[in-house]
């Protein structure tokens, strides 16, 4: 493995690979091949240890107990976390937002530790939210509409130190009104789909972060006709 | 055992002959196939119209998140052994299709009755069937069925609550391992086929669940994989006293030859012989459409239905045999689930250098998935149309659930 490989860790794709996140980080690996930049996604399961040394982290949504377990392991093998302070890029979709919070409070009302990497606190919320989301970036973080397809009960809510990723137009997300988070250089967003395949500049986003370069352009026809679709089916 | 059904009360007996009626209007009004209607009216007017119907009869209840329709179909040929069976077709798979079943064959001694896995504790309770088959547990649907876990304990309980039933289970399924772990009277089968994404932590402790080759257990608590009485082998069975059965099925895949194999070891708890069970099933070839080809303008295409991610897994084992082009076509309606996330978790790499036409509704979806799996393809929306692109000569399409049975419809109309 040479020093120029990305690694993409993919963390315990077992608990937390029930919405298809996985597809994030493939997303991740073939744009960056693609454009001539080695990368290579290191699955990380549960029951092994985290490494610290990887670039990206994608974590992803998965059922209640699912979620339950992959905190306790996470916060029992805190690669994961001493990755963050050596600058890596996190991608936490869905029980991603909540585990990454300060805590998370189940519809039973018993409040669980989170990691502690977003000033955020989750809460489960009176009723399930489903279907098509579509939001606006918040600050230009990067261009064109942020789509995707939300299933989660959790509603979260940010403290001053977490940025909202985007301002919802059409769905739930956090609370009605923004979606996900961002803080220094961990995203968190409640949008499956996978949420980088329709979203090719957020992706785009997180390589150049990872690399310290703006990756050349991209232009995927059927990625385009997808973003189009889901747009007009949401709106 | 040949008990003929008790004669029904008054209230159940009006009651069904008013749903057959609808049934039939249903039918002629062009509304349905009238699997549901005619059950949904008894049920109304006899809540109690199931249990009633089954009374006197020996039940055998299909469960599980794939392979129902087929094991259902193979299980009702075996015990047609014995007796005239009550079975519903087509995936009318919850009471009210159950009840329609059974009131078209009121004298049958024998039901034998494909159910949804969030269904099996209500019907299982109301029938008290001989015999319960759990094929395999995991992600279907999820912004419509609900957790796996949560469908797995509540198996658990309903399977717990059953006196005198045999239950036949897969034990390389964590999950359905789990679920008749405490039965008192279970036949094991080995079917060779898992989907283990939905269990690396176990059911009952969340420990993580250790692999080594087909063997597995928890780390945490006493679950283990117990040992089998009836194994799938290639193209065959052994038996619990050790005799291998060759399967010659006409269904094609490994998964065809699990569903045999437990269809087989239900049909022997329900008193049919292994080598009559086997001879029926065998004929089975065309399971409400399919697995059936249709021949079009010089293309024979042959019709295969997946529904989740682990039957596109499945599906594409039995695709890779042969190096034929593919139509795949994806629908996301209400009864597909309207979250096609799950297309990521599908290995579709493994049609790469195969001509494939991504097709469906949401055909577009379905071609992103297939750019990131560098699989070349095209976009043709219309599956007929895409057939009618493809060369001449052998096809095969892969569809989901109304994606396969709107296409079955059209196809059939054509013919």
């Amino acid at each position: 493995m040479s020093e120029s490989t990305v690694q993409i860790a993919l963390v315990l794709p077992d608990l937390l690979g029930t919405y298809g996140d996985f597809g994030n980080a493939v997303v991740l690996e073939k744009r960056m091949t693609w454009r001539g930049i080695k990368a290579e996604i290191v699955p990380v399961m549960f029951g092994e240890p985290v490494p610290d040394s990887c670039d990206i982290y994608v974590v992803g949504g998965g059922e209640d107990t699912a979620q339950t377990l992959a905190v306790k392991h996470l916060r029992e093998h805190p690669g994961l976390q001493r990755a963050v302070t050596k600058n890596a890029v996190v991608l936490g979709v869905c029980a991603g937002i909540q585990i990454f919070g300060e805590s998370f409070t189940r519809a039973d009302n018993v409040t669980h530790p989170g990691m502690g990497l977003i000033d955020s606190t989750s809460h489960a919320g009176g009723s399930r939210a489903i279907g098509e989301v579509l939001a606006t970036p918040a600050n230009n973080l990067f261009e064109g509409v942020l789509t995707g397809f939300e299933n989660h009960q959790g509603r979260t809510v940010l403290g001053p130190a977490a940025q909202p990723l985007a301002h919802v137009k059409v769905g739930t997300g956090n609370d009605g009104s923004v979606e996900g988070a961002v803080q220094g250089r961990i995203v968190c967003t409640y949008l499956h789909g996978p949420v980088l395949p329709r979203n090719p500049q957020l992706a785009d986003l997180l390589i150049e972060w990872a690399t310290g370069t703006k990756p050349a352009p991209l232009d995927l026809p059927a990625v385009t006709r997808l973003r189009n679709e889901r747009q007009r089916a949401a709106s | 055992m040949n008990d003929s059904p008790a004669r029904l009360p008054l209230r159940t007996a009006a009651a069904v002959r008013l749903g057959n009626m609808s049934s039939k209007l249903s039918q002629k009004m062009g509304l349905g196939a009238g699997g549901m209607i005619g059950g949904r009216i008894a049920l109304k007017l006899d809540p109690q119209a199931l249990a009633r119907l089954t009374q006197g009869r020996t039940v055998a209840v299909v469960t599980g998140t794939n392979g129902k329709t087929t094991s259902t179909m193979m299980l009702a040929r075996a015990v047609s052994a014995l007796g005239e069976v009550a079975t519903n077709h087509s995936g009318a798979n919850m009471p009210d299709g159950h009840v329609t079943a059974l009131s078209k064959q009121p004298d049958a001694p024998y039901a034998v009755l494909e159910c949804d896995e969030g269904y099996f504790p209500a019907v299982a309770g109301a029938s008290g069937p001989k015999v319960a088959m759990l094929l395999n547990l995991s992600r279907d649907q999820l912004d419509r069925v609900g957790e796996v876990r949560t469908i797995e304990r509540s198996l658990r309980t309903a399977i717990n609550a059953l006196e005198g039933t045999t239950i036949v289970a897969n034990c390389d399924d964590v999950m359905v391992t789990s679920a008749a772990y405490d039965a008192k009277n279970v036949v094991w089968v080995a079917t060779g086929t898992g989907w283990h994404q939905d269990s690396a932590s176990c059911p009952r402790c969340g420990d993580p669940i250790r692999w080594s080759g087909e063997d597995w257990h928890c780390t945490g608590c006493d679950l283990k994989r117990p040992r089998p009485q009836w194994v799938t082998a290639d193209n065959a069975l052994i038996t619990p006293d050790g005799t291998k059965v060759e399967l010659g099925l006409r269904l094609p895949g490994k998964f065809n030859q699990a569903n045999a194999v437990m269809a087989t070891a239900a049909a022997h708890a329900v008193g049919v012989p292994v080598d009559e069970a086997v001879r029926r099933l065998r004929g089975v070839s065309n399971v409400s459409g399919r697995y059936r080809t249709i021949q079009r303008n010089g293309r024979s295409a042959r019709l295969l239905l997946s529904k989740n991610p682990a039957g596109w897994s499945e599906t594409l084992t039995v695709v890779r045999e042969a190096d034929h082009p593919a139509v795949l076509v994806i629908n996301a309606q209400e009864a597909d689930g309207r979250d096609l996330s799950w297309l990521w978790d599908v290995p579709f790499e493994k049609l790469q250098g195969r001509t494939v036409i991504a097709s469906g509704e949401r055909a577009t979806d379905l071609a992103v998935r297939l750019t990131y799996a560098e699989v070349e393809h095209t976009i043709v929306p219309d599956p007929l149309k895409a057939i009618d692109q493809m060369p001449q000569g052998d096809v095969e399409v892969i569809a989901n659930y109304t994606a396969f049975r709107d296409l079955n419809a059209r196809a059939a109309a054509d013919e």
